[in-house]
């Protein structure tokens, strides 16, 4: 827990120190009704719209859980995000893992070192007992607003310019 | 024809009455990407009609190897036997992509001596009795039986196929007596194999050797996604096997009114592509036929690949 308090406060302090930032991305986590509820892992990413290698701007999940069942042994349930680029991702990464995110609209940085360009957001959540959802959207950097929305286990995606 | 080789190769493998219909040897990792090393995966083995349904007889988990993406050979844990399948665990242990499957190799076939029909192959059928010429159980690797063109035992079930005495049955072709005449043996090779890929992807196991049927993938083998095509290469001797055609089912028959099973062709060179029906387990299998065997005894050389590949949901 203190870990992932650490790796919280990364985040924040990082990459926004001295420049502005070059946008932020909101993902809304949605209240689900389940007699077993589990935050979802969740993973979000960029890979340039003309094909690149894919950055991942964000991993929540289990990162104090170790033992016989790491946290990381779900790492490959964000199956996308996994093929795309979590596997080549050394976890825990600073200021770009983090623990999972309880229901509602958690912030996401974009790094201002992420050159000017046409991407894509991908968003995508798996909870245990649930689910998997995927949700991707055009992003321009320097970020426009937009929005997306997905249907089960991801609420709103918002990218506003600051 | 493919399908009935490799019946006849499992059941060379298991030592038992070649059955009438086609039966296919199948295995089935329980997964194909791991984020870490600290898993295994768990695998059923069987030969049935349809790829992993569990309805007719188990295989032996001692013939399965383990290669780990460092060129070092893993280990089979676990293994049981149940009434149609067996199971065995491997410790994924090493980073990268990790080959799991048998081998075969060995030559069949027939020859004469004196006019008296023989034949080289492990015999099949019951046990012999204690004594007897035939060693049934003897530990792998055994040759495959001929394919094609065994008969069966003496004591075989079987009616019209032409039967050969117990004593002119010799497991290998160092066996064949000097003066036999009519030889007509074929070296057969198979491979049957699944992946698993901890962490990274590596291609160290795809580096073609340029002996036999090979498989080399383009798109890797555990990074399939049912809504774009999967690309893998077939080599005989290292040269493209241009319009070899493979069979592609996926499991789950039983909950589908087709089996959409395809044969696809490869392209002049050698290129294969496949378009899945969708997400879930497939069996792939390849298998040809030519008269360069490495064997100077035999006329003919019959290779088969057969391979189980993971697809997943975008």
């Amino acid at each position: 827990m203190k870990k992932s308090l650490v790796l919280a406060a990364g985040i924040i302090a990082a990459p926004v120190s001295t420049a502005a930032s070059a946008g932020t991305i909101t993902i809304t986590i949605p209240r689900i009704n389940a007699s077993e509820y589990h935050v979802p892992y969740v993973a979000a990413w960029i890979e340039p719209a003309g094909g690149g290698q894919a950055r991942t701007l964000a991993v929540w999940y289990d990162v104090d859980k170790v033992g016989n069942e790491p946290g990381t042994k779900w790492l490959a349930d964000l199956r996308t995000w996994w093929r795309k680029g979590g596997r080549s991702l050394k976890l825990p990464a600073n200021g770009v893992s983090g623990a999972t995110r309880a229901p509602g609209a958690h912030r996401i940085t974009i790094p201002t070192n992420v050159k000017a360009g046409a991407y894509t957001l991908h968003v995508e959540a798996a909870r245990e007992d649930g689910g998997r959802e995927l949700v991707s959207m055009p992003l321009t950097i320097p970020a426009a607003n937009g929005r997306a929305t997905g249907k089960a286990e991801l609420g709103a995606i918002t990218i506003s310019a600051r | 024809m493919t399908a009935k080789s490799l019946l006849l190769l499992a059941a060379a493998a298991i030592g038992v009455a070649a059955p009438a219909s086609a039966h296919n040897a199948w295995l089935l990792p329980s997964i194909t990407v791991l984020s870490d090393t600290v898993q295994s995966v768990t695998v059923d083995m069987g030969a049935s009609t349809a790829p992993f349904e569990p309805n007719h007889q188990p295989l032996p988990a001692e013939n399965v190897k383990v290669w780990a993406p460092d060129g070092s050979m893993g280990k089979v844990e676990n293994a049981s036997r149940g009434r149609y399948r067996s199971t065995f665990d491997v410790k994924i242990d090493k980073p990268g992509t990790w080959r799991i499957g048998m081998e075969n190799n060995g030559i069949g076939g027939t020859f004469k001596v004196n006019g008296e029909q023989w034949m080289v192959g492990r015999r099949r059928g019951p046990p012999a009795a204690p004594g007897g010429a035939a060693p049934a159980m003897t530990p792998p690797p055994a040759p495959p039986a001929a394919a094609g063109a065994a008969p069966g035992g003496p004591n075989s079930p079987q009616g019209g196929r032409p039967s050969i005495d117990r004593s002119h049955i010799v497991a290998t072709v160092d066996e064949i007596p000097a003066g036999a005449t009519d030889l007509d043996l074929t070296e057969t090779t198979g491979r049957n194999e699944f992946f698993v890929t901890a962490g990274e992807p590596s291609d160290t196991l795809f580096k073609a050797t340029g002996k036999g049927l090979e498989f080399v993938p383009v798109t890797l083998p555990t990074d399939l996604v049912s809504n774009e095509p999967g690309q893998f290469r077939f080599l005989v001797d290292g040269k493209p096997a241009a319009g070899l055609e493979v069979e592609v089912i996926p499991g789950g028959r039983r909950y589908r009114e087709a089996d959409q099973a395809q044969k696809l062709k490869t392209d002049a060179q050698g290129l294969l592509t496949v378009n899945w029906p969708g997400a879930g387990f497939y069996w792939i299998n390849a298998s040809h036929t030519d008269d360069k065997p490495s064997n100077p005894k035999a006329a003919k050389r019959r290779m088969s690949y057969t391979a189980t590949l993971e697809v997943l949901a975008p």
